[in-house]
């Protein structure tokens, strides 16, 4: 029940914050989601799974009732957690505290509606990331989505209704095509399924039981709903050339949020991938993994030039963001374990250090109310605290070794390199590294321009340091990022004993 | 023995008969002192006598009376109304629109005259639907049809001072007279066929034979165009955007949501029971698929609905016409009902009842929330909802739940009940009309999310002011969205009894 009382109490929050008066809301808020944080830690202290919860391995924590009967395929209440969504649920309460914290020197107005609703999603964060069962599952999927077409939509930038709405558009319509993909499987499956919960699914899917459906053949519906969940997940990574929503969406949203969009919305879409695409169909996976190499490549190359490209800090964050999520795609199709393995752990990896960045930029942001690069330069001099945070988030994302993003990196190259799904997979993995240069190539840009060098601001605001309460979380972060880096091995071997089981299927990998 | 067994069979009708004693005592409150405004009192009797008949309906319903498990239906009076779960489910649904709308018109009629005739009227017309879902004879239907109806058209016309109410009272007034002829001819033609206007009569002579098929077809026909007017299906619908525009917004979310349950209810009972589709595709003279009158019915009606409600620039036109979408939604019910080896099977009935029960909470709920603007007093486009959050988050929430929900989004009760909707047609077949509905629903998030929109995102325009703060609408809308999304989690037991009840027709 461990996990129902974390997402009940955190929907209990949301609803608090929301009627509190303003005053109150984000300290409020704060508090109330610490709770949620010790849950997810305690969870985690007594973790006991074994192997992959769709692959006949043990969920922690599980619950599994029915929840509606309705003709043919029951849909259950089912939650659980495994190796993959432990780290995930982790990371996505803590980053949603540090976000919270993050948001008191921003957010100026209707602050208890903007906590009642950071709240909200974080409850559906978690949902999606314990729900087992694909209508559950589905649910807060899409309630994810309410959340933040309101945080980007009132509280963003002056292009924030474009913004919102895009996002929202965007993101339903990949939903949509997902849905018809994943309910065509189903079709196929015709009877040797009695509900939609994912193991079950997963193992029909493995035990040969798709069969054709509305005139296609087994082969081809599996291709088609492959693509079709390909498709709708690769909005939510997002995954080049569908990413046009992400920058928009960055941009005009305000810091507190773009936390949550870059360090676990978009870990939404890699972890649905893994657990539908890559779990439910690998042979289908195989088959396509030029193509998707190909969009790996390409996501890590032009999201990087196009970060090298941009003026606004926020938007070579946002766009770092493209590329970096290619790398997961990348580990993903190696289907090796330290590739899958790697994507996973980059999951995390990311959403802290991009949390961080974009905290950062945020901090920034407050006292000069500027992002544009060209507006300042040596701002080391006045918040040198923000800025060397800065700095070493940085060298976070550029995958300094013994911080989180070297650990990722390098399991996802490593895993690369020893994949066997292509011939080319090598050579795709070198231009894939490619990036790593480029990476560094426009932080230490945009550092150099903006922290260092003379002081010189284009601004009538006094720069000061950064209050107290704005500098913690990126402290917070930091120290995680390097505690991760030292030590991957919290998640690592979590992550491995749940990724090995998705890698023994078939045995040809 | 329990006690439902030891009482006289009458006591099942206790809904409707609790009911129409309340709107005779609301007459009595209001003649003691017809000069003192007691608008407490009446409000707090309204809601009282309809919680009260819901209650008892919801007992009933669990207690199993004239269901299966405890003998079956009750039928009373030489069979002209019978108790069974279908008609104590629709009883349910106008019990809880009745208690939300006389709650909420605590304050919508503050300062108003003829207080007590308007809550009369409203139970008045409740007791009316109460005896449609128990109608079992086409006499009973066509009664208990005008005791729903003529209530609804001086309900529509009550703010005699405005132009646009009386307009739409008229107007609603006479298409509702012209479908009751229409479907007064219809059941003529049908007696004139069977030779009897009891449903399971009606049933027994067609299985018999008949040579009249076309006479008993036009007959069919004609009852479907006064279900037609009585649901705002296509096409006796051009009448509701004027009647629900017009109406004063509580008289709307009536209308639309209770009334149009009742035209679902009786139009479940005659077309499943009086012309059974196993008897009436298999006439020897022809057959009279209804069926497939229905599907093309629920086609248009939720297209033309939904792509009409997509242009509107009025907030409450814009819910009349999405109005209109949803009864086509719930039109699949009746269309997709498949027959296999002479077993029908009613699974999608279940689900378009079960849908029209989570549709009365949020569509109440909406008009409800339109009826607090009005009485701001802040006007009725989309522009003129600019900023409403800002003043009023509390009442904007419950709007957006009411407007997502609407849409099927997760993850409030429209979504799961659309869901069942969508399925249980496709389980029958009928992907097409699932297909569809999904693309519908699809498009009515466009209209639906204008609202969310202009309250949640643009800024007022001018100067809002927000003068009072209704309670008894508050607590009504606010009882509404949470009765919004609790039907999520606990749709299960409503679409269970749904089934179940509906099953129990055929």
């Amino acid at each position: 029940m461990i996990i129902e009382a974390l997402i009940a109490v955190t929907f209990l929050a949301a609803l608090v914050t929301f009627v509190l008066p303003d005053r109150y809301a984000g300290k409020a808020a704060f508090a109330l989601s610490l709770v949620p944080v010790v849950g997810s830690l305690f969870m985690w202290q007594q973790y006991d799974a074994s192997g992959n919860a769709l692959l006949g391995g043990t969920a922690a924590f599980e619950t599994d009732v029915v929840w509606l009967q309705l003709g043919q395929y029951d849909l259950h209440w089912m939650v659980g957690v495994d190796g993959i969504s432990m780290p995930l649920i982790v990371l996505t309460t803590i980053l949603s505290t540090l976000a919270i914290v993050s948001a008191w020197t921003p957010i100026a107005e209707r602050q208890s509606q903007f906590f009642g609703l950071m709240l909200f999603m974080e409850a559906n964060l978690l949902g999606v990331f314990t729900a087992l069962d694909f209508f559950v599952w589905f649910i807060f999927w899409e309630a994810v989505l309410v959340p933040m077409y309101f945080l980007i939509g009132v509280w963003g930038g002056p292009r924030r209704k474009y913004a919102a709405i895009k996002f929202f558009v965007y993101t339903n319509i990949a939903s949509l095509v997902m849905f018809i993909g994943f309910i065509s499987l189903v079709f196929g499956l015709g009877d040797s399924i009695s509900s939609l919960r994912l193991p079950e699914i997963a193992q029909a899917l493995q035990a040969g039981q798709l069969g054709g459906f509305a005139g296609l053949s087994a082969g081809a519906l599996a291709s088609v709903a492959f693509i079709a969940m390909f498709f709708g997940f690769a909005v939510k990574v997002p995954v080049a050339p569908l990413h046009t929503w992400l920058p928009d969406a960055h941009v005009e949203a305000p810091t507190p949020v773009s936390v949550m969009l870059a360090g676990v919305l978009l870990k939404m879409g890699t972890y649905a991938l893994l657990r539908f695409n890559f779990t439910m169909l690998p042979e289908t996976a195989r088959s396509f993994a030029l193509p998707i190499a190909l969009l790996a490549v390409a996501s890590v190359i032009y999201g990087a030039l196009l970060a090298l490209a941009q003026q606004d800090l926020k938007r070579i964050v946002a766009y770092s963001s493209v590329s970096s999520m290619g790398y997961v795609i990348l580990g993903l199709i190696a289907y090796t374990t330290y590739g899958v393995g790697g994507a996973t752990f980059q999951m995390v990896a990311h959403g802290l250090i991009s949390g961080l960045m974009f905290m950062a930029v945020g901090v920034i942001y407050n006292t000069t109310h500027t992002r544009m690069v060209t507006d300042m330069s040596g701002m080391a001099d006045r918040m040198p605290v923000t800025a060397g945070i800065f700095v070493a988030g940085a060298f976070g994302y550029m995958g300094l070794p013994l911080m989180a993003g070297f650990a990722a990196e390098f399991f996802i190259f490593k895993g690369a390199f020893e994949s066997t799904v292509m011939e080319a997979m090598p050579l795709f993995t070198g231009a894939a590294m490619f990036g790593i240069v480029i990476v560094a190539g426009y932080l230490l840009f945009a550092m150099q321009r903006t922290l260092f060098g003379p002081f010189k601001f284009d601004g009538d605001y006094e720069i000061t340091k950064a209050p107290f309460h704005d500098v913690a979380p990126l402290a917070v972060l930091l120290l995680l990022t390097i505690v991760l880096g030292v030590s991957p091995d919290i998640f690592f071997t979590m992550i491995q004993d749940a990724v090995n089981p998705i890698l023994e299927l078939g045995g040809a990998f | 023995m329990t006690l439902l067994q030891t009482v006289p069979e009458w006591t099942a009708t206790a809904p409707a008969i609790v009911l129409a004693v309340t709107g005779l005592v609301l007459l009595l409150i209001d003649t003691i002192d017809p000069d003192t405004s007691s608008n407490g009192v009446l409000a707090g009797t309204a809601t009282l006598g309809s919680l009260t008949a819901g209650g008892i309906a919801g007992w009933f319903l669990t207690q199993g009376t004239g269901m299966e498990s405890t003998g079956g239906a009750i039928t009373l009076y030489g069979d002209a109304l019978v108790v069974d779960g279908m008609s104590l489910f629709f009883t349910l649904i106008f019990t809880s629109v009745a208690a939300m709308v006389s709650v909420a018109s605590y304050d919508y009629l503050a300062g108003r005259r003829y207080q007590g005739e308007f809550y009369s009227l409203v139970l008045f017309a409740t007791t009316g639907m109460t005896l449609m879902a128990m109608s079992n004879s086409l006499a009973t239907v066509f009664v208990s049809l005008e005791l729903a109806s003529l209530p609804s058209y001086a309900l529509v016309a009550f703010l005699k001072k405005n132009r646009g109410s009386i307009e739409a009272g008229l107007k609603y007034f006479l298409i509702g007279a012209l479908s009751s002829a229409v479907f007064a001819f219809g059941i003529s033609l049908v007696f004139a066929v069977t030779g009897s206007l009891l449903l399971p009569d009606i049933a027994a002579n067609l299985s018999v034979g008949s040579d009249l098929v076309g006479v008993l077809g036009l007959g069919v026909l004609m009852i479907a165009g006064g279900f037609a007017f009585k649901t705002a299906s296509v096409p006796f619908h051009f009448w509701a955007p004027e009647a629900y525009e017009g109406a004063p917004a509580p008289v709307s979310a009536f209308l639309s949501s209770a009334s149009k349950a009742a035209g679902f209810a009786v139009a479940f009972r005659v077309f499943t029971v009086a012309f059974p589709l196993g008897t009436v595709t298999t006439l020897s003279g022809g057959s009279v698929d209804w069926s497939l009158l229905f599907a093309v019915l629920a086609v248009v009606t939720m297209t033309l609905g939904n792509f009409a409600a997509a242009t509107q620039e009025n907030v409450k036109r814009m819910l009349a016409y999405s109005s209109i979408g949803h009864a086509g939604y719930a039109l699949i019910g009746l269309a997709a009902i498949t027959v296999d080896g002479g077993v029908a099977n009613g699974d999608v009935l279940g689900a378009s009842m079960a849908h029209l029960l989570v549709y009365g909470f949020m569509n109440t709920g909406a008009f409800l929330f339109i009826a607090m603007v009005e009485k701001w007093g802040i006007g009725r486009t989309f522009a003129d909802y600019n900023g409403i959050a800002s003043k009023a988050p509390i009442a904007a929430t419950a709007m957006t739940v009411f407007m997502f929900s609407l849409a099927g989004l997760p993850p409030f009760g429209g979504f799961v009940s659309k869901y069942a909707l969508f399925y249980s047609a496709i389980e029958s077949g009928f992907w097409w009309l699932a297909a569809v509905g999904a693309v519908n629903s699809a498009l009515s998030l466009f209209y639906y999310s204008r609202v969310v929109k202009a309250m949640w995102i643009e800024e007022p325009s001018k100067s809002l002011e927000i003068g009072s703060q209704p309670v008894g609408l508050y607590v009504a809308i606010i009882f509404a969205a949470v009765g919004t999304v609790l039907l999520l989690p606990g749709f299960q037991p409503v679409i269970e009894t749904a089934q179940t009840v509906a099953a129990a027709l055929f």
